[in-house]
């Protein structure tokens, strides 16, 4: 639907340029036919013969001591082999967590958040081990909830984890806190006061759920040798593995993982959720146990995106130049750390959007809470943060009687710009240029409900539902702009590991490209047989499943697989062009001097000169040979930021998106229908533009879930969830969401490979502040929570 | 309990059925026949959908012992199941241009090309001998699959919609569509693939009555 490209500065290639399905093509997806027959083999799909069930138990409170726990109904049940607790784990280490391991295995005498496990059952039948569970009996002695920043950091505040050690513990100013981290330059009370206008502004961010579809789930099988084999969906098997290993009392090479079919992911299987609990029952019972949660458990099976308070102050001159910042944004991290330190990182660091402001006064926390984990989605801190800065832009608009989208272009970043955090922005930074796509698409037409035939209410607020025929409905326009990081920031050790094997199969040339790149549906797989074309001029490339046989490939997420993995199978294959360019030499060196005077090029399953001159055929070169090079790929390396200032060049590269919504809203009912939102975003090269197109649409609609329909309903009093459903907790369907036009630049970065840009996660931030925008346009109404529910603009 | 019952054209018999168990479970964990997907349980994703009897059902809300002596089609049978009604009514159900969207939104379609196969690369397609139906293949090439979890209810709801309704428009789309989650695409890639689907059968309907 009406899709764009635009070209900047194109990336120079010229290995590969005349190969076949290399980078730049639509080539599609590897897996798609089994994707299509129901082949794919998904993580819940695994079978094994004489396989039991396990069954997680799960804290039905959210803060309580354990008194007591008796298992011997449950032990008794046919059909039961195994029940464990807490006393029945076999090593020293019995907690995990990405950053801290601050995650019991199984709850120790408390439980910290609803739904927190607490022990586990192994049985012949899904529903046996249900039954089992059920039968198990825990007394509890609840505890005093914390729920928020005031009961987080009261003097005399219960301590959610007593004794913390980590390294974020010394500098926070409660336990109760996570981690912080301010961002001060220049002098923002100073500055205040060249401010002509100056708003202020409240908001709240509701919590997010990722909701992807291939439920939390795996199989795990005993090995002979003590160890145990794990068939797992995740994002990053050797993060797992690490977590994993020590809690087992395994050495990591008698864990083996292979990653099966992941179902989506969105930030939400960052963290283990039933991989340790397969493997405990698995190693207790001697057999294969496979554990699948269903969608009510998968709401309590991992983390959510952080819930978030936020508190933004902008200046202006009255020619609307932006005169300072000040925020304080307060994410709830719930029970356990998780991602929190890093998402405090991001919330913080690209708190200010994509302006220019020199004078900023910041804070971000992340609190410690009893109310679910939060940690990893897509966009990570910096979804919130643009929700907020956003509206303040808008706000900032109308009391300067200014265009918003004027505003921001006047005071939008570019290349050059120094960040909050004293980093230069060193590529592209076309902000000004994208808002000018989208506010320059004709707008779609008015009342497309009519029709000769009457109103069609599939395209009216409310829907089949037939509430409305035109009657109160009104249209509203909003537009927004966000930054988002590419890759792991802040000093992080962020490479991949790619091993490349190049040698003749049935009379081909055939590439063979190993990582462990989680492929989550993100078309990973594709982009790397891509960059094999392109690189080594053969069109038969294999992908190798993604398992802990080969090196870490660091995470699916942070915007950053095509980058680092994709960074590093280019750079193994170029190592293995090298190697195969040296036999040539070798073998056919003495026939044609090009072999040692011209620059070569594989392309075409040949090898020629970069005159176009064939010298050969790789399948003579590699008769009898084969090459293969496992190597790691870095990215440029980053700082931590100061602890009291925030300055340190802390990020990798950037992406940005822009957004226009159109909504129409039925003001009677609050019912709101998206009528278009239309994107564009810089990509900074390609690689697969129909992939690109599906990320953006993708991340675009997750960004219009939260700010119509998306929300994780924690009940302040209990702290426990109300909607773990998805009858409860609503995603958008294919009539709630509405036609996105995409407009994708080209603007070569030259520090990526290939000039690309990591793309998946900045358009989940502008869609959700642009929707509220056109909300607010149609309404008047000022909407400082996301998402807006129908009596926020009924005021019922 | 044991429950007779013809899966994808051919008589299955499951035994040891617990009377709680659900289609999806037995076609799953019972049957090999994991394609049918389990994202929600609860009717409410559309992932597990499946034709009973030619209707689409969410199998997670039928019993086990609903379907005694009744067919079920999956997307494991669905190249199948579409090659025997292309066999028995060539070139679709719907007389050309009678059924809302015309012969020329359809040529749009070609305006818009999105590559059929690629078979230097060996990706997506065309190998002749593999049997995809045309819903499938219209997936794979308008790049509507991503993580592929929704991916087998969605072709069954597409498929069984294009059999009694060949040229839908969008608003016919989306409201067949509107049972079946996808968290990946945002939906516009699978808007693509079932107009794409649409446009193919109406261009070889022509064809074939051209001749």
């Amino acid at each position: 639907m009406g899709s764009t490209r635009t070209t900047g500065a194109p990336t120079k290639i010229t290995q590969g340029s005349q190969t076949k399905g290399g980078i730049g093509e639509s080539t599609l997806r590897p897996d798609g036919t089994l994707k299509v027959t129901g082949e794919f083999a998904y993580s819940s799909d695994m079978w094994h013969e004489d396989m039991l069930w396990g069954q997680t138990l799960r804290s039905t409170v959210a803060h309580a001591e354990i008194v007591s726990i008796d298992i011997a109904e449950a032990l008794a049940m046919d059909g039961v082999y195994a029940v464990m607790t807490y006393d029945d784990l076999p090593a020293e280490m019995k907690n995990y967590g990405l950053e801290i391991q601050d995650t019991p295995v199984l709850a120790h005498g408390k439980v910290r958040h609803h739904g927190e496990p607490v022990a586990l059952v192994a049985a012949d039948h899904p529903e046996t081990a249900r039954r089992a569970a059920a039968k198990i009996v825990i007394e509890y002695k609840e505890l005093p909830l914390i729920t928020d920043e005031a009961s987080a950091t009261a003097p005399d505040a219960v301590l959610v984890h007593e004794g913390r050690t980590d390294s974020h513990s010394r500098h926070v100013s409660h336990p109760n806190i996570v981690h912080r981290q301010p961002i001060v330059r220049g002098n923002a009370a100073e500055a205040a006061k060249k401010a002509d206008v100056i708003v202020k502004g409240e908001y709240t961010f509701g919590m997010q759920d990722q909701a992807f579809l291939g439920p939390e789930s795996g199989l795990a099988v005993p090995s002979e040798d003590g160890g145990v084999e794990l068939y797992v969906a995740t994002q990053w098997l050797h993060s797992d593995l690490e977590q994993i290993a020590p809690v087992l009392g395994l050495p990591e090479e008698k864990v083996r993982m292979t990653l099966s079919g992941v179902g989506g992911a969105f930030g939400g299987r960052e963290d283990i959720s039933m991989q340790i609990h397969a493997c405990l029952l698995a190693l207790r019972t001697g057999k294969p146990v496979k554990i699948v949660y269903n969608r009510f458990e998968s709401f309590f099976g991992h983390v959510h995106r952080h819930p978030a308070k936020l508190y933004y102050e902008h200046g202006a001159t009255k020619d609307g130049k932006l005169t300072h910042m000040k925020c304080k944004i307060v994410l709830d991290g719930g029970a356990y750390a998780s991602a929190s330190p890093a998402v405090v990182g991001n919330a913080s660091s690209l708190s200010v959007g994509p302006y220019v402001i020199e004078d900023v006064d910041i804070e971000a926390i992340a609190l410690y809470t009893n109310n679910p984990p939060c940690g990893a989605m897509r966009g990570f801190g910096a979804v919130q943060a643009c929700f907020a800065y956003e509206a303040q832009m808008d706000k900032l608009a109308a009391k300067l009687g200014m265009d918003p989208v004027e505003l921001r272009q006047l005071n939008a970043m570019e290349q050059g710009t120094l960040l909050p955090t004293g980093q230069v922005v060193d590529s592209p930074a076309p902000v000004a240029e994208i808002l000018r796509r989208v506010k320059a698409r004709p707008l779609p037409p008015e009342r497309q409900w009519e029709s000769s035939e009457g109103a069609d209410v599939r395209q009216l607020p409310g829907g089949l539902s037939n509430t409305t025929h035109g009657e109160g409905v009104v249209r509203g326009v909003g537009y927004a702009v966000g930054i988002k990081n590419v890759g792991f920031s802040e000093g992080f050790d962020d490479y991949s590991t790619a091993k490349v094997r190049m040698e003749v199969v049935g009379g081909q040339p055939v590439a063979t490209v190993h990582t462990a790149m989680a492929e989550v549906g993100q078309g990973g797989v594709t982009v790397h047989a891509q960059i094999a074309r392109t690189e080594l001029g053969v069109t038969q490339v294999t992908i190798h499943p993604a398992d802990t046989q080969v090196g870490s490939a660091g995470s699916s997420s942070a915007s950053r697989q095509t980058y680092v993995t994709g960074g590093a199978v280019k750079n193994s294959c170029e190592l293995v062009r090298e190697k195969v360019l040296e036999i040539g030499r070798r073998k056919f060196g003495t026939y044609h001097p090009a072999w040692a005077t011209a620059e070569l090029l594989l392309e075409g399953g040949k090898v020629v000169t970069d005159g176009g001159e064939v010298l050969g055929d790789l399948v003579d070169v590699l008769e009898g040979e084969s090459v293969e090079v496992e190597a790691e790929w870095r990215h440029r390396p980053t700082e931590p930021f100061d602890l009291v200032t925030g300055q340190g060049n802390g990020h990798v590269q950037y992406s940005f998106a822009a957004h226009r919504a159109v909504v129409e809203v039925d003001t009677e009912l609050g019912l709101v229908k998206v009528i278009e939102l239309a994107v564009a975003q810089d990509v900074g090269k390609a690689l697969n533009p129909l992939s690109v197109l599906g990320q953006i649409q993708g991340g675009t609609t997750q960004g219009l879930g939260v700010a119509v329909m998306e929300e994780i309903i924690v009940d302040p009093k209990t702290a426990k969830v109300k909607n773990p459903s998805f009858t409860d907790y609503l995603i958008p369907t294919i009539l709630d969401t509405p036609t996105i036009p995409v407009d994708v630049l080209e603007l070569a970065d030259e520090h990526a490979p290939y000039g690309l840009r990591g793309i998946g996660e900045a358009p989940t931030l502008s869609s959700t502040p642009a929707v509220l925008a056109a909300i607010r346009n149609a309404t008047g109404l000022e909407l400082n929570r996301t998402p807006v529910r129908p009596e926020h603009l009924t005021g019922t | 309990m044991r429950v007779n019952f013809t899966v994808n054209g051919r008589p299955q018999e499951a035994d040891d059925v617990w009377e709680g168990e659900s289609l999806l479970y037995v076609l799953r964990e019972r049957m090999g026949l994991p394609g049918s997907k389990n994202a929600c349980e609860q009717g409410e994703c559309g992932s597990c959908t499946v034709r009973l009897d030619g209707v689409p059902v969410c199998s997670c809300l039928v019993a086990a012992g609903q379907v005694e002596g009744r067919e079920v089609t999956t997307v494991e049978g669905l190249a199948d199941y579409a090659k025997h009604r292309e066999d028995a009514h060539p070139g679709g159900g719907c007389a050309t241009g009678a059924c809302g969207t015309s012969l020329q939104d359809a040529q749009q379609w070609k305006a818009n090309p999105k590559k059929a196969t690629d078979s230097q690369t060996g990706e997506g397609a065309t190998n002749p001998d593999a049997t995809l139906s045309p819903i499938q293949q219209a997936f794979i090439d308008a790049g509507a699959v991503q993580c592929g979890f929704c991916t087998p209810g969605l072709l069954i709801a597409a498929d069984e919609m294009l059999e009694h309704n060949p040229q839908p428009t969008d608003a016919d789309i989306r409201e067949a569509l509107s049972g079946n989650l996808c968290r990946c695409t945002g939906y516009e890639k699978i808007l693509d693939a079932v107009r794409l689907a649409a446009a193919r059968q109406d261009r070889q309907g022509l064809q074939e009555g051209a001749v």
